[in-house]
């Protein structure tokens, strides 16, 4: 299986506008298995998103290198998709044709065209391909964004806090969604959020960050069968221990969850 | 249902008030009589109109709707002429050598029609030519500048610098420069264009929302792909508003740039008559260009509302 994620004492710093410098990542090492779904945690300013940035490409680390099935990550590429907090379609393409755009941008499209129709299907949106984004809902819109991320048959993809926008209910579709489509496309994801519940819902394995510096805190693997009920003994055990770590991590700082 | 119908047959009201005016009321002998009622005669035919789409708006839904939105409003129009025309022919309450009558004005498109038409056939080339050359190297300039940030760096003083000097204030090194004042009335028109093309193509470039191209980078695309695919179509609002004021920039300075040496044209057509102080003529070149100028944005409009008609919902002009 292909999406083995090595990530080699990886630093981030970001000077401020006062001329401060902020490390965002301290010497982060990880190993993400081929085809697991992991979600990264932790209050905001950990580190988490910079890290998913690092592997994706978008923000090269200062020191330290990450590596996907061996290859160093030098450059964002099509086989690291990328699902962003909003949906980001372009809104002068229909939705047909957001999905279609790397396909084209690489020059695949002709032989491609069935995966277009297909990754259309899978994410529930037939019948809408010549809408415009601003058309439809902002759940319907980030179901297209992740097509556009999968159709290209990424090795990884990186969802950063894609369902942080969308309402409770739709949010829960969406995790049941995303999750069919992680185990029939056997691929490896890395998530980052902010609710404790949707990652130990979704994760195989569960990667507390702590922030400044900015360093992984633990991890924590999910050993719960699939499909998840929330409201199990077991899946609130692990919901407690999480939140535990987390305030403790967060020592100073007001805890951001709530029981 | 009483309001509805004012506002529909205002138009027609207005047209007939008009009309008896002018017949009723004799003309100030301070004013040379034109050879014909002109004026008349349009009123005569505006009425025609109102009341044909007046009838039409039984029948027709689509004509009943826009009768009543616009009736009012061409009653005001025909209105302010009968205005004008009691102030200038029938009272000759200002000089009549500045405000001739409305006859003679409108007269001047029947007794005149051949030499504006060739006016208007000249303008238009030069127009064309000036904004083609203008609209093709401002945006070019824009795309260079919204991408490189080398060449925004020294291309960017340069734009400020030239950009809102006006460019017919260029007029007597360019005439020099150029072998022939067409050549130079071409160039100014053009430098008109280039600026606010330039400025707002490059402007709407840098607007657009980085993870624009993120998105693009994390699906495998080139560069040159996130320059056509991602980078112009999302700055085409704005270069679309940047087509809009070099349109109007155009003709003012193409009014001016047909003064140097041009043999036809609108701007020639009307320096020339002012020179002779026939202002009938003046205003009704004057007329004619406020048409033409309308004519354009409109069709630019029409042609935006097919490029960009994504944007209906999304943003609003």
């Amino acid at each position: 299986m292909v999406g083995h994620i090595k990530i080699d004492k990886v630093s981030k710093s970001f000077t401020n506008p006062d001329g401060s410098v902020v490390k965002a990542l301290n010497e982060v090492e990880l190993d993400i298995k081929p085809g697991s779904f992991v979600s990264l945690i932790g209050p905001s300013g950990c580190g988490k998103t910079t890290l998913l940035r690092a592997i994706s490409g978008l923000a090269l680390a200062d020191g330290g290198d990450v590596y996907v099935d061996e290859e160093k990550v030098t450059a964002p590429g099509h086989e690291r998709g990328f699902a962003f907090q909003q949906a980001n379609l372009y809104p002068w393409l229909n939705i047909e044709k957001n999905i279609a755009f790397g396909l084209k941008a690489r020059g695949i499209y002709k032989t491609h065209k069935e995966d277009v129709k297909e990754y259309i299907e899978m994410v529930g949106l037939k019948g809408f391909e010549k809408s415009y984004p601003h058309q439809l809902s902002g759940g319907m819109n980030q179901r297209a964004s992740l097509a556009r991320a999968l159709v290209g048959h990424p090795k990884v993809l990186l969802l950063d806090e894609p369902l942080g926008a969308l309402d409770a209910f739709t949010r829960m579709n969406m995790q049941d969604e995303i999750i069919r489509i992680w185990k029939e496309q056997q691929m490896t994801m890395v998530m980052v959020t902010h609710d404790v519940d949707e990652a130990v819902y979704m994760s195989d394995q569960v990667i507390i960050m702590t922030p400044r510096p900015a360093k992984i805190e633990q991890v924590i693997d999910i050993e719960l069968g699939r499909p998840r009920a929330r409201g199990n003994i077991d899946f609130i055990k692990y919901r407690t221990r999480i939140l535990e770590i987390l305030n403790y991590a967060g020592e100073n700082h007001e805890p951001e969850y709530y029981l | 249902m009483v309001i509805k119908q004012i506002k529909k047959v205002s138009a027609i009201l207005s047209a007939l008030l008009a009309i008896q005016v002018h017949i009723r009321m004799p003309n100030s002998p301070l004013q040379p009589e034109a050879s014909k009622p002109y004026f008349l005669y349009l009123l005569y035919a505006a009425l025609a109109v109102f009341v044909v789409s007046y009838l039409l708006s039984f029948f027709v839904k689509p004509v009943d709707k826009k009768l009543e939105s616009t009736g009012p409003l061409l009653a005001g129009g025909v209105l302010l002429l009968n205005i004008v025309n009691i102030v200038c022919s029938k009272l000759a309450l200002l000089p009549v050598l500045f405000f001739p009558s409305l006859d003679r004005v409108f007269g001047v498109y029947v007794n005149d029609w051949e030499l504006l038409l060739k006016c208007i056939g000249s303008s238009g080339k030069l127009l064309l030519i000036g904004f083609s050359i203008g609209a093709v190297i401002g945006f070019g300039t824009g795309i260079l500048v919204g991408f490189n940030k080398k060449a925004a760096y020294w291309f960017n003083p340069f734009v400020k610098i030239i950009g809102p000097i006006p460019a017919t204030s260029w007029s007597p090194l360019v005439l020099s420069l150029f072998a022939t004042s067409y050549q130079a009335a071409v160039f100014m028109i053009a430098l008109s264009v280039w600026f606010p093309i330039t400025v707002m193509t490059s402007n709407g470039i840098a607007n657009v929302q980085q993870t624009y191209f993120e998105v693009a980078d994390t699906l495998g695309a080139g560069k040159f792909w996130k320059i056509f695919r991602v980078g112009i179509p999302a700055a085409l609002p704005s270069v679309f508003l940047g087509f809009f004021y070099a349109t109007t920039g155009s003709f003012v300075t193409l009014v001016t740039a047909e003064m140097f040496g041009c043999k036809l044209g609108i701007g020639w057509y009307l320096n020339w008559q002012k020179s002779m102080m026939l202002y009938a003529n003046v205003y009704a070149g004057l007329i004619l260009l406020a048409v033409l100028c309308n004519l354009i944005i409109t069709l630019l409009f029409k042609v935006k509302d097919r490029l960009l008609n994504w944007q209906k919902g999304v943003i609003k002009w």
